[in-house]
């Protein structure tokens, strides 16, 4: 190894290059080195930043050559070195310019400063005698094009596009892409020329085919930013697709016309045979895969051809190799929008497919099998997945369990008939071992809560179900479920047939494993199951007096649960959680307030007892049904007059900073008393509670709610009972507790089979199609649509100066190749066509200057 | 643009050829080599070449101890871009006689110029073996 010593003096070029380390030596004492890799490249780094000053240019592209390795392979930093790479090309030996090109073409981009040096120099090497250096000039522009160099060498690359030698002219060609993109004038001169090449090109000579694998290539690119500029040349591609040999520009014809038929669906009829021809014969894969794949997302309408496709797709699933069976899921998956029939047709090898190896191969099934789900088998499709789901891999039991989820619920359960399957469907998702998808169902089991109605009972069973299980309570992932399936029990309790089990089931033991977040909503449940029972003691005493021995809700039943919660939530009120420690301190006030009547039998119905007018007044806080929120309803609100929300509210940390900080440092003392005086609190709690029992008269609350909806109705649904001729409820519903006492007891039996007699329970939806149409405006980007049609009319434009001189003689040979066949009449159809589709071009280009009076005439033999 | 990139990595996850079709600064670079490494090498033989992974796809097969990493367009054939990845190794075979790791370290700027005869701002401009070797040859014998 040389010491580096020897180059800090950068005086002696000489002794330099003598003892200078070149790439191979930097590599083999990379691979024999015992420091740590980032000190060796430090060293190396700083050795070389002094060998690349020196004057010497072999010192200086070694050193740049070595950096540029570094750079590569080590992610080194080499835009320092950028204006010596722009010294190094311009050395006269062919040997330091690769270096330097080579330096330039993976360091520079639009924003290295010295780029406009460069230029001057890389036209001098694209009018060079030497091919080779016109082949490093030319990469280079290729890789780091700007729209300056695109410009400015404009001229070189058009007279490159003909030049004599096809190792040259390849490049060219390939570099026009970039050129095009950069440069949008450029299409002007260069497009004939290109053209010229895709005409002369002959597939027999051996030069011939490089330059058009070349130039097809190119044009596939260009085929897929803005196919209208190819379809003049469907022609020469035509007879490409019949006469090559070449499989790689077979595929990138295939593009081309998969292109040119979304924008000229008459195209289809001619290009379907020989496509077809290609898929029966060819014995490459990538070529029949490519076949399958144009004529899946593009001939779609093309019987036969779907079917011959159908067929090597079947061929592909069926094989041993993972990558025809997973290309094969894919087509699959392209052609199930159009002819579900072909998914329907390898059901069987699809499902074979979710239980593969790859994981890969298992999503691409799991999407198709997705796209297979509909009302009728939803259940069926639902059995099946969760079979696998039971026995997958924690990731892919997750990926299964969501697909199902997200299908499910599209456009507000869509495809639910039987609202009671699914809530049994999503209770059994609970208990999958790996389940983690607890977010989600939680969201699902309110949303169905609010906006399905019938689907109510099933739904506090299911919830139930969930609650009681003390299994679920330890895992972490079930936790947001069970909240919401305490909310549920409480909300919707009128439906439940026995409210003490779910007061058992809120309150067991192990419930000190939630959050306390969860637990307060617990605790609130309960609280809301008490006032309901409550309730219906003394209605039930009021309709059926003298015989409170018939009904559930008796004395002796109320005392219990009354002293079951109040020895449940005792020990809560004395919890660190405020949330939790408020919310049991309120349920045990108001049994403070109701238990000494509830013990002396006082009769509950009289309007004077307390715990009447309490029992009341808490039903009534609770009745009103929370509904669905739109999710554009915040936009419906109007901005108050002076109401700020964009100024910038930086400086309030310094207003309010004083503030805030004594809150925070006062945090820690400030629960302490709260424990400490607890006994002292329960009672407070108890006389403020009864004293503001008295204050509001009852229904005041509701009464509140009735303002509030009649100032801000729009927010609110549409209630059913109100107005039942509004949306498409159906009058001749059976009412909500019919149906419950049809379905079997056995909520978690998914193997019920929908019945088909019952009608699809109301789903309530709200600002229907407003999502979508939110997304459809999001996804159009004006830019790239501006990008792109600049682009096309460049390529118009250029096509229409070309067509001036040709198009006479051109229409000539196009008409002897028009079939026989073609009647006058369809051709007068199409000219109108034509006419019509360029008069829309007007009205979308109206900036457009010159040219624009006459549009690029596409010719219509082909078709 | 059809080809985005093209990856060599060794059974380690370094690095051994790194070639851009588009810019990306170093911290992007590392960020998706790190990323794609490691999705690809975690693959066992029974499994597909083909990863999806952000906006690419990527093609990868792998050739004794040398990964090689295709990052391509959606609408790309992937059984290509695999014929493309052997003909690759193929030429390479061909030049250096039974390609290993170490040849490609050591005759790095070799295999950047292939690629280059092979690939041109992301499209496939040559696939015979001899069109692409010729000019390294007569460099070759220039030296």
């Amino acid at each position: 190894m040389a010491p580096s010593s020897f180059n800090t003096t950068s005086s002696n070029s000489l002794m330099d290059n003598l003892f200078q380390r070149n790439l191979e030596d930097l590599i083999k004492s990379f691979r024999h080195n015992l420091l740590r890799e980032s000190t060796y490249i430090s060293k190396s780094l700083e050795e070389i930043r002094n060998e690349i000053k020196s004057t010497d240019l072999t010192t200086k592209s070694t050193a740049l050559q070595k950096l540029t390795y570094l750079a590569a392979l080590h992610n080194v930093d080499m835009s320092f070195a950028a204006f010596h790479a722009v010294e190094v090309i311009s050395s006269s030996k062919f040997h330091h310019k690769k270096i330097g090109y080579q330096a330039i073409t993976q360091s520079f981009h639009d924003e290295t400063s010295v780029l406009l040096l460069i230029t001057n120099q890389m036209r001098k090497d694209l009018n060079s005698v030497n091919e080779y250096e016109v082949s490093l000039a030319l990469e280079c522009l290729a890789r780091i094009g700007t729209h300056d160099l695109a410009r400015d060498l404009t001229h070189e690359v058009f007279s490159l596009l003909s030049s004599s030698k096809s190792f040259v002219r390849k490049k060219a060609i390939g570099v026009v892409l970039r050129v095009f993109e950069k440069d949008h004038d450029a299409v002007k001169v260069c497009f004939k020329r290109l053209v010229e090449n895709l005409e002369s090109s002959d597939s027999d000579s051996d030069s011939d085919s490089q330059i058009l694998s070349a130039v097809v290539g190119v044009f596939c690119e260009l085929a897929s930013k803005d196919p209208e500029s190819c379809l003049p040349l469907a022609p020469e591609f035509y007879k490409i697709l019949v006469d090559s040999k070449n499989n790689w520009v077979l595929i990138k014809v295939l593009k081309i016309f998969g292109k040119l038929v979304s924008i000229e669906p008459r195209l289809g009829k001619k290009v379907v045979e020989p496509v077809c021809e290609h898929m029966r014969r060819s014995v490459a894969k990538s070529l029949v895969f490519e076949c399958v794949r144009t004529v899946v997302s593009s001939l779609s309408d093309h019987e036969g051809a779907v079917k011959l496709a159908v067929g090597k797709i079947q061929e592909f699933l069926v094989d041993d190799d993972p990558n025809l069976k997973y290309l094969g899921l894919h087509a699959l998956s392209i052609v199930a929008s159009k002819h579900l029939w072909a998914v329907l047709e390898n059901k069987e090898a699809v499902v074979k497919a979710l239980s593969d190896e790859d994981p890969n191969v298992k999503l691409e099934a799991l999407h198709l099998l997705m796209t297979m789900v509909n009302e009728d088998n939803v259940s069926e499709m639902s059995k099946i997945l969760m079979n696998y789901a039971l026995k997958s891999d924690p990731l892919f039991c997750n990926e299964i369990i969501f697909s199902v989820l997200s299908i499910c619920s599209r456009n507000t359960y869509e495809i639910i008939i039987d609202f009671d399957w699914y809530l049994s469907l999503l209770g059994e998702m609970a208990r999958i071992a790996h389940f983690q998808r607890g977010d989600e169902i939680e969201h699902q089991l309110i949303d169905i809560g609010m906006r399905v109605i019938d689907a109510r009972p099933q739904l506090v069973r299911v919830s139930w179900a969930l609650l009681i299980d003390p299994a679920l309570l330890g895992n972490l992932f079930l936790h947001p479920i069970l909240s919401a399936a305490a909310w549920v029990s409480g909300e919707y309790v009128e439906f439940s047939k026995n409210p003490y089990e779910i007061v058992e089931a809120l309150l067991q033991p192990r419930t000190d494993l939630l959050p306390p977040s969860i637990r307060a909503i617990y605790i609130q449940s309960t609280f809301k199951v008490l006032v309901f029972c409550l309730r219906s003691c003394i209605s039930a005493q009021e309709s059926s007096f003298g015989s409170s021995s018939m009904n559930a809700f008796t004395h002796e039943s109320i005392m219990n649960l009354v002293n079951v919660i109040e020895v449940g939530l005792v020990p809560l009120s004395g919890t660190h959680d405020v949330e939790v420690q408020e919310r049991a301190k309120n349920v045990l006030g108001f049994i403070g307030m109701v238990k000494q009547e509830i013990a002396e039998k006082v009769n509950l119905q009289d309007n004077e007892a307390e715990a009447y007018s309490v029992a009341t007044f808490m039903e009534d806080v609770f009745s009103e049904d929370l509904g669905p929120v739109s999710a554009t309803a915040q936009k419906k609100v109007c901005v108050p007059d002076g109401l700020e929300l964009k100024e910038n509210l930086e400086d309030l940390e310094e207003i309010c900073g004083e503030f805030l900080k004594p809150v925070e440092s006062n945090s820690v003392s400030y629960t302490n008393k709260i424990s400490f005086s607890i006994s002292n609190l329960r009672i407070r709690d108890q006389q403020e509670a009864s004293s503001s029992s008295s204050l509001p008269s009852e229904g005041a609350a509701s009464s509140l709610l009735a303002e509030h909806r009649k100032r801000h109705g729009m927010y609110y649904l549409s209630s059913q009972k109100s107005d039942p001729d509004s949306d498409n409820t159906p009058s001749d519903y059976p009412p909500a507790n019919e149906l419950a006492n049809e379905i079997s007891m056995d909520p978690f039996n998914h193997t019920r089979k929908p019945s088909k007699s019952k009608p699809r329970p109301v789903v309530v939806k709200l600002d229907e199609g407003d999502e979508s149409r939110i997304t459809l405006q999001e996804k159009t980007n004006p830019e790239i649509v501006k990008d792109g049609e600049s682009l096309s009319r460049a390529i118009q434009s250029a096509l229409l100066v070309k067509n001036k001189g040709k198009e006479k003689e051109k229409y000539e040979e196009e008409s002897s190749r028009i079939e026989n066949n073609q009647s006058s009449e369809k051709k007068t159809k199409k000219k109108k066509k034509n006419g019509e589709r360029s008069s829309k071009h007007k009205s979308r280009r109206r900036s457009e200057v010159a040219p624009a009076s006459e549009q690029a005439i596409i010719p219509d033999f082909l078709l | 643009m059809g080809i985005r990139f093209i990856l060599m990595v060794n059974k380690q996850g370094q690095t051994r050829l790194a070639q851009y079709y588009e810019w990306l600064t170093l911290e992007e670079r590392r960020a998706l080599e790190g990323e794609i490494v490691r999705k690809c090498l975690a693959r066992n033989d029974q499994q597909c070449s083909f990863v999806e992974h952000r906006n690419y796809k990527i093609v990868y097969r792998r050739y004794a101890s040398l990964f090689f990493m295709v990052g391509v367009d959606d609408d790309e054939n992937e059984l290509a871009i695999l014929e493309f990845i052997h003909l690759l190794v193929e030429t390479m075979d061909k030049h250096f006689g039974n390609v290993c790791e170490l040849d490609i370290m050591f005759h790095l700027e070799k295999a950047h110029f292939m690629l280059e005869e092979m690939v041109m701002n992301g499209c496939i401009v040559e696939t015979s073996k001899a069109n692409i070797l010729s000019p390294i040859q007569l460099m070759d014998k220039a030296h």
